[in-house]
């Protein structure tokens, strides 16, 4: 138990060493046992923190801590724990990579082995990126998680792989390595008793201790801050992707296999909108609330969402138009986040869960009928509502969970965001709504060109309707849309506390302005004061 | 001349008498008998190493010969390292004696007198001293390059180096007599003490400036990088491999020493010059480094380049920043020597394996081989949970503390670009279908490339020891500097 969250991180990479060094590349039904066996497990281990993560009001922020010293010569610890958005996105990742591997069975024919291997191994990174507290840490398994993904678009992507391979990975690397110097300033700034940049640094002991920076935040001078902001700003950014950062998306999407664009989608976008909410926002809140970084935020994030609709609407490749609906999904993601009120956070990450949810399904979905016709152009299709009627029934559900269907998950999360923006602004509502009109637009285009209308494509007349192992794939994510969309209630308590924490960290006065009665829970077990976390650094420090 | 001199040149003693000894065994060995020259060397770097550990571990004064040398931990680490090194040249150098065409014997006697020179430059204290070494290391080093006599290209490689190599230590060498003539000493410590003194003295700075044009060249940092490209073409592979690791390292070891212990209070004239240089060779090299289909000449490029990271830690004259250079040099020789090492596998002719294509579909003939690759190439690139990043991260902190913001975005944009070609190399080995690339089974390079997949992984996610044998190092330097 005291392990817990380094058992399901590094659950997968056994998973993945065994396949390596034990299983012949020949057999491949062994392959696929071991790896469903591993992700199936890591998902099921995962419930544990689902189950066990306390929500009561007085508990600690973070919960399931590991610490202990990995480098001390420059104060990086090996330091993992999670908030409840944190143990969210575990569970999506978790899920989506079992469903991801379990709907490769037929779509992958060559070089199975490596494509498992890979799989696993870039399980191992996104659930490290969400557990990791020290900045060395979460920088090392956001670079690990490049690796996998290159290979998995770059050996068994579409006809331009190399180009997408490529383009999406120097895309995240250049945002990445500006990430890492705004790290180190960070460090610098905490550590060095010395100017700095011309700046006073604060002389504390050596350390990456997220949290500690967390505390910092509001010391850092507002100039400094802006810089530090840009360098996040641009990892972040390009991983969301917000508008104009976005071009590798499309590319990377359409070239991606069936469980890539899954878990591109799911799970490595939310990177970028975790690594606002996380490291961003709370470490430079005066950046974050100044004219110059909310604005230019802002103004992105609603071009995204028109942008991303519009491009959407003209797309003749189905995965390409799914690929741009994420564009403008995110950019709601985005604003609701930067509305900085706990119902804009809420619902920001409400709808981080949902996209992964809608949009994997979507992917998922794409993937079928491409394995079956090996196209994915819309005017190929028409009228196969009548061969798939399975089919047609799960590609509606996860069309309106995406348009925000009442009842289904996406319209809490779209409410929540709408609710939260309309507070600051109504002109950013008033466009935020306007993207949810052109998003039911463009899905339902989409449903009508496919499904409806005459059956008119011979070749669509011998279309086999889902296997039992495919609507397994999708029962799952059909089965957490009506959840989320009939009893949110779990998924808000579990959100709010964070939420709550962030908000305070951002606008330490939001809740006295807004009257509201707000305790702050502990950071931790056994660090129930600031000052005592303080000085256990101190004397790790001196020791 | 006092027993304790004689104790703390006892691995030079060992060196340069094996050296001779090696010229002489032919007589006795048989002139073609590349296996035994073999083994002759790595036994007499087995006795220099463990003389390194007992002069090293004697507790001599610091101070030898004078006060030519220096016996610090700075320069046993360095020395140390080059054993490192030139064992596992030797081991990569033994494939392309054997066939008996080009002496054995003569080619590790060369290696020897260089590993000499390299070792004096690293323990050298006084510009004089630094300068014997490093000829030693360059004369070496020339006759090496045009090693394989009866080809064109290694001839040409040879002389362009000679010429290019020769003109350089006289411009250093002209740098050295102005600044004894500015400051009356060409004792580091003496040095410093004087420029402390003499701010804006224009002797001085000239001769600091002809000095580290010198410096540059051995190193390799543009704008003195012209030669780079043909010389490590030309060259045969392993003293490519050799001129990219050990020479370069021991030019950065004086480099670091020069600047670190007699330099420092002249901070602020040179520090623009080696922050352009820097900018330059991260710049040129990695651009030029991405147009490349020769995979020597491409690793050429990106050696200037790395040339130009590691001019980030001399420049930031600060204990993080030594201590990067140091650690940069480990983690780079490892990385580098295993890619040269796959270079060696792939040679089909005596040229080949140069060619990009030539590790087409490699992972289908050698997966433990293209995988090493990919962990060399991602340490290269300076990316977790590699020994290159421990160094990169070194370098960038070091130029973001000593306040080069914009080098240190330089440098990381840099680093993302040398991702591009570096990668061009895992798309042949991996995304390209068709050949399986053709491997020369050999136990000796085999050997070598596993050696450096462990160290490379190894200092890369546990790095600790390495940090603190690097902190160890250069405290002496960094008190010194300090005071």
């Amino acid at each position: 138990m005291q392990n817990i969250l380094s058992i399901i991180t590094y659950w997968p990479l056994v998973g993945a060493l065994l396949i390596l060094f034990f299983v012949n590349k020949e057999s491949s039904r062994a392959i696929k046992t071991i790896a469903t066996f591993f992700t199936g497990s890591t998902f099921l281990i995962s419930l544990v923190l689902w189950f066990r993560y306390d929500r009561s009001s007085d508990a600690p922020i973070f919960q399931f801590v590991e610490r202990f010293s990995w480098i001390p010569s420059i104060g990086v610890d090996y330091f993992f724990g999670i908030d409840g958005i944190a143990m969210l996105l575990i569970v999506l990742t978790t899920l989506l990579s079992f469903i991801a591997i379990y709907c490769s069975f037929t779509a992958i024919e060559q070089r199975q082995k490596e494509y498992y291997v890979l799989l696993l191994m870039l399980e191992t990174g996104m659930i490290g990126v969400f557990c990791a507290l020290d900045f060395f840490l979460f920088y090392v398994f956001w670079e690990v998680m490049l690796v996998p993904m290159y290979f998995l678009i770059g050996v068994w992507g579409g006809p331009r792989k190399l180009y997408a391979a490529i383009k999406f990975f120097l895309y995240t690397l250049a945002g990445s390595v500006l990430m890492l110097l705004a790290i180190l300033a960070l460090y610098f700034y905490n550590t060095s008793g010395i100017p700095f940049l011309g700046i006073a640094g604060l002389g504390n002991a050596p350390t990456f201790d997220i949290l500690k920076f967390h505390e910092i935040g509001h010391s850092i001078p507002p100039e400094m801050q802006f810089w530090l902001f840009l360098g996040f700003f641009f990892a972040f950014a390009i991983k969301v992707p917000m508008f104009p950062f976005h071009t590798w998306l499309p590319d990377a999407h359409v070239e991606a296999p069936t469980a890539g664009s899954v878990i591109l989608a799911a799970v490595l976008l939310k990177m970028g909108t975790y690594g606002f909410v996380r490291f961003a926002l709370p470490i430079l809140p005066d950046a974050t609330t100044s004219s110059r970084i909310m604005i230019p935020v802002v103004v992105l994030s609603i071009v995204g969402i028109v942008y991303g609709a519009l491009v959407a609407m003209v797309q003749p490749d189905m995965k390409k138009l799914v690929a741009y609906s994420s564009v403008s999904h995110l950019g709601f993601v985005m604003l609701g986040m930067f509305a900085l009120n706990p119902m804009g956070l809420q619902g920001s990450v409400l709808q981080m869960i949902n996209h992964g949810i809608s949009t994997g399904g979507l992917f998922l979905l794409v993937g079928i009928v491409y394995e079956r016709r090996h196209t994915r152009m819309i005017a190929e299709y028409g009228g196969i509502a009548k061969v798939m009627p399975v089919y047609a029934f799960f590609f509606l559900v996860t069309t309106l969970s995406s348009i925000g269907l009442p009842t289904l998950n996406g319209f809490i999360g779209e409410f929540a965001i709408l609710l939260g923006v309309a507070n600051v602004s109504m002109v950013w509502a008033a466009f935020a709504a306007l993207g949810i009109v052109l998003g039911a637009a463009y899905m339902l285009w989409l449903y009508q060109r496919v499904f409806w209308g005459p059956l008119d494509n011979p070749k669509n007349n011998e279309l086999k309707d889902l296997s039992l192992r495919e609507q397994w794939t999708l029962i799952p994510l059909v089965v957490c849309m009506f959840w989320i969309g009939i009893y949110p209630k779990p998924f808000f308590d579990i959100m709010e506390e964070p939420v709550n924490y962030i908000v305070k960290k951002v606008e330490p006065n939001y809740f006295e302005k807004a009257g509201i009665q707000y305790v702050e829970p502990p950071l931790m077990e056994g660090h129930e004061q600031p000052a005592e976390h303080a000085e256990l650094h101190a004397v790790e420090g001196a020791r | 001349m006092t027993w304790a001199d004689l104790l703390f040149l006892l691995p030079e003693i060992v060196l340069s008498i094996g050296g001779c000894l090696l010229l002489l065994a032919p007589v006795i060995g048989g002139r073609n008998n590349g296996v035994a020259a073999k083994w002759s060397m790595l036994l007499l770097l087995v006795a220099t190493a463990a003389a390194i550990y007992v002069a090293a571990g004697a507790g001599i004064p610091s101070l030898a010969l004078g006060t030519l040398f220096v016996a610090d931990p700075f320069a046993v680490f360095f020395k140390l390292l080059f054993v490192v090194v030139i064992a596992m040249i030797t081991l990569l150098s033994a494939e392309f004696l054997e066939d008996g065409r080009y002496s054995a014997w003569e080619y590790y006697s060369l290696m020897a007198f260089a590993l000499c020179g390299m070792m004096f430059m690293a323990s050298g204290t006084h510009l004089i001293s630094i300068y014997v070494g490093l000829e030693l290391l360059s004369l070496a080093s020339y006759i090496l390059a045009g090693y394989y006599k009866n080809e064109t290209r290694s001839t040409e490689a040879a002389m362009k180096y000679f010429v290019l190599g020769a003109t350089s230590s006289g411009i250093l060498l002209y740098g050295m007599s102005l600044i004894y003539g500015a400051c009356g000493s060409l004792h580091l410590e003496a040095i410093s003490q004087a420029v402390a003194t003499m701010a804006g003295n224009q002797a001085l700075i000239i001769g600091v400036m002809l000095l580290g044009a010198g410096l540059c060249f051995k190193v390799a940092a543009v704008p003195f990088h012209v030669w780079t490209p043909d010389v490590y073409t030309g060259a045969p592979t392993p003293v490519t491999a050799f001129l990219s690791t050990a020479s370069k390292v021991a030019a950065f070891a004086i480099f670091a020493r020069i600047f670190y212990m007699g330099l420092h209070s002249l901070e602020p004239d040179w520090n623009s010059i080696i922050a352009t240089v820097a900018a330059l060779s991260m710049i040129v090299g990695n651009l030029a480094a991405v147009t490349q289909t020769n995979v020597k000449r491409m690793l050429a490029y990106s050696s200037i380049a790395h040339a130009g990271y590691a001019l980030l830690g001399v420049l930031a004259m600060s204990e993080i920043g030594l201590q990067g250079v140091l650690i940069y040099m480990l983690v780079y020789a490892f990385a580098n020597i295993g890619t040269w090492a796959m270079v060696m596998l792939l040679r089909r002719r005596e040229y080949a394996g140069e060619n990009v294509d030539d590790f087409d579909g490699l992972h289908k003939s050698a997966p433990l081989y293209a995988f090493a690759m990919v962990v060399f190439l991602l340490s290269l690139g300076g990316i977790p949970p590699t020994a290159g990043f421990i160094g990169k991260y070194y370098l960038f902190a070091a130029a973001i503390s000593a306040g080069y913001a914009w080098l240190a975005v330089i440098a990381v944009l840099m680093s993302a670009v040398s991702m591009f070609y570096y990668f061009r190399l895992v798309v042949a080995m991996y995304l390209k279908d068709g050949a399986a690339a053709d491997v020369i089974p050999s136990r000796q390079v085999r050997f070598i490339v596993i050696v450096c997949l462990i160290a490379t992984l190894t200092l890369g996610i546990l790095p600790e020891r390495m940090i603190r044998g690097a902190a160890r190092s250069i405290a002496p330097i960094v008190n010194l500097a300090s005071r």
